[in-house]
């Protein structure tokens, strides 16, 4: 890290994203109070909390989705918070992937387009990018649905190809919210294994956004947010 | 768990040696804490005296002399009526947790950090178990399964009496 970017304090040499005294309000309602969070690359980790309590607003803070009011984050060496919209598009697109709690596909694409759309995006010819992306069809189970439109798949079927969409350009961060949240607990325990396995397997670190706990018990460790504070407590690394 | 109704179950399924029952035991329900020969054939012992299995014949080959088990008609029909009896519902009303967070509340203690303690150590069991189903077979999946839900249901408990601390503590010191 070098320029005018250092942070004063920097965090440990193994972190890799870190959210320092974030604070963030929706009007008149405060929804992070100071949220500081570390987590080290490779690792997986859940952010749980009660409802409202700013766990998905922390997420989107970090993804660089929203813009906290105060405070800073920092992913590898790089203030994020203050990068102009440009320059945090590109780092979500070329650097980060996401998993959402409906899946989110693009209807009007075929699921392997719906896969492939990251790698399209970031620039890859169409054909090299459904080759990749039919990869990913065989690995999570999905074989013979590459066709398929988000209408004709079923619940676990739709996030597994959300998650393929999430982890198709290999990011450095894939964050989840919720991702088995409209699911049943065998889809659900379906999804979480394929995630964790196809992270590992790439050195994806994960932030995965739950208040299941079945879901958290697949993280590495996890983290609990109460009235926009990360709690200390089960990370002792961290917080007030 | 009830060996011998366990034992029983196994013996319903086809008549064998008390090694065989000491092994299969010790696969599908030992989980790290193995049945010792000694509590097998103790149990197959009181289960001939009252009649619930047999004896069959000895077989003598190179080794020390074997003995077959073989149900009975009133070993199954108790086996049959211990299977389809539910599990009592255990409503665990008087649970060291419960009473640890009410004294904490009595006396002005911070109830919630004991609360976060108590999420931890569940949430690093259930990460345990968790593992177990990710490395393990289906059996092993199954087993985990059951301790997963118990303790996600404590921990629904643990998120909502935490919700309501401060209710609670008044509650408590009125």
């Amino acid at each position: 890290m070098s320029g005018p970017n250092v942070p004063a304090e920097a965090g440990p040499p193994t972190s890799l994203i870190e959210a320092r005294d974030v604070a963030l309000s929706f009007g008149r309602t405060p929804a992070l109070r100071g949220a500081r969070l570390s987590v080290a690359a490779g690792e997986i980790l859940a952010i749980m909390g009660p409802s409202g309590s700013g766990k998905s607003t922390l997420l989107h803070c970090l993804a660089g989705i929203l813009t906290p009011d105060a405070g800073e984050i920092w992913f590898d060496g790089r203030r994020v918070d203050t990068m102009g919209e440009t320059e945090r598009s590109t780092l979500r697109r070329d650097r980060f992937g996401f998993v959402f709690q409906f899946g989110q596909l693009v209807p009007e694409l075929t699921a392997e387009e719906n896969v492939a759309l990251p790698l399209l995006l970031g620039g890859s010819r169409r054909a090299a990018a459904l080759k990749e992306a039919r990869t990913w069809f065989e690995r999570l189970g999905l074989d013979g649905l590459e066709e398929r439109r988000s209408g004709e798949l079923s619940g676990g079927q739709a996030q597994r190809i959300a998650l393929a969409r999430g982890l198709v350009a290999h990011p450095e961060i894939l964050f989840a919210d919720e991702p088995t949240g409209s699911l049943d607990s065998l889809a659900g325990e379906q999804v979480m294994d394929l995630l964790v396995a196809a992270a590992r397997e790439q050195g994806t670190t994960v932030i995965v956004v739950t208040h299941e706990p079945r879901v958290a018990a697949y993280a590495d460790r996890e983290v609990i947010v109460r009235d926009g504070k990360v709690s200390s407590f089960s990370d002792a690394g961290v917080g007030a | 768990m009830s060996v011998p109704l366990t034992l029983l179950g196994l013996l319903e399924r086809e008549p064998s040696h008390g090694y065989d029952l000491k092994r299969d035991y010790d696969a599908f329900f030992g989980r790290g804490k193995p049945l010792p020969f000694g509590q097998v054939y103790a149990t197959l012992g009181r289960l001939a005296r009252d009649g619930k299995v047999v004896v069959g014949e000895s077989e003598t080959g190179a080794g020390p002399e074997r003995k077959r088990y073989v149900i009975t008609e009133q070993g199954a029909t108790e086996f049959e009526a211990w299977l389809a009896e539910p599990v009592e519902a255990q409503p665990h009303l008087q649970t060291t947790l419960f009473a640890k967070v009410v004294l904490a509340l009595m006396l002005g203690r911070d109830a919630e950090r004991y609360l976060d303690a108590q999420r931890a150590a569940h949430l690093r069991r259930m990460r345990e178990l968790t593992e177990i189903k990710r490395t393990g077979g289906l059996v092993d999946a199954l087993l985990a399964d059951h301790g997963l839900f118990h303790l996600e249901s404590d921990l629904r408990w643990i998120d909502l009496t935490a919700a309501r601390l401060d209710a609670l503590a008044e509650a408590v010191r009125s």
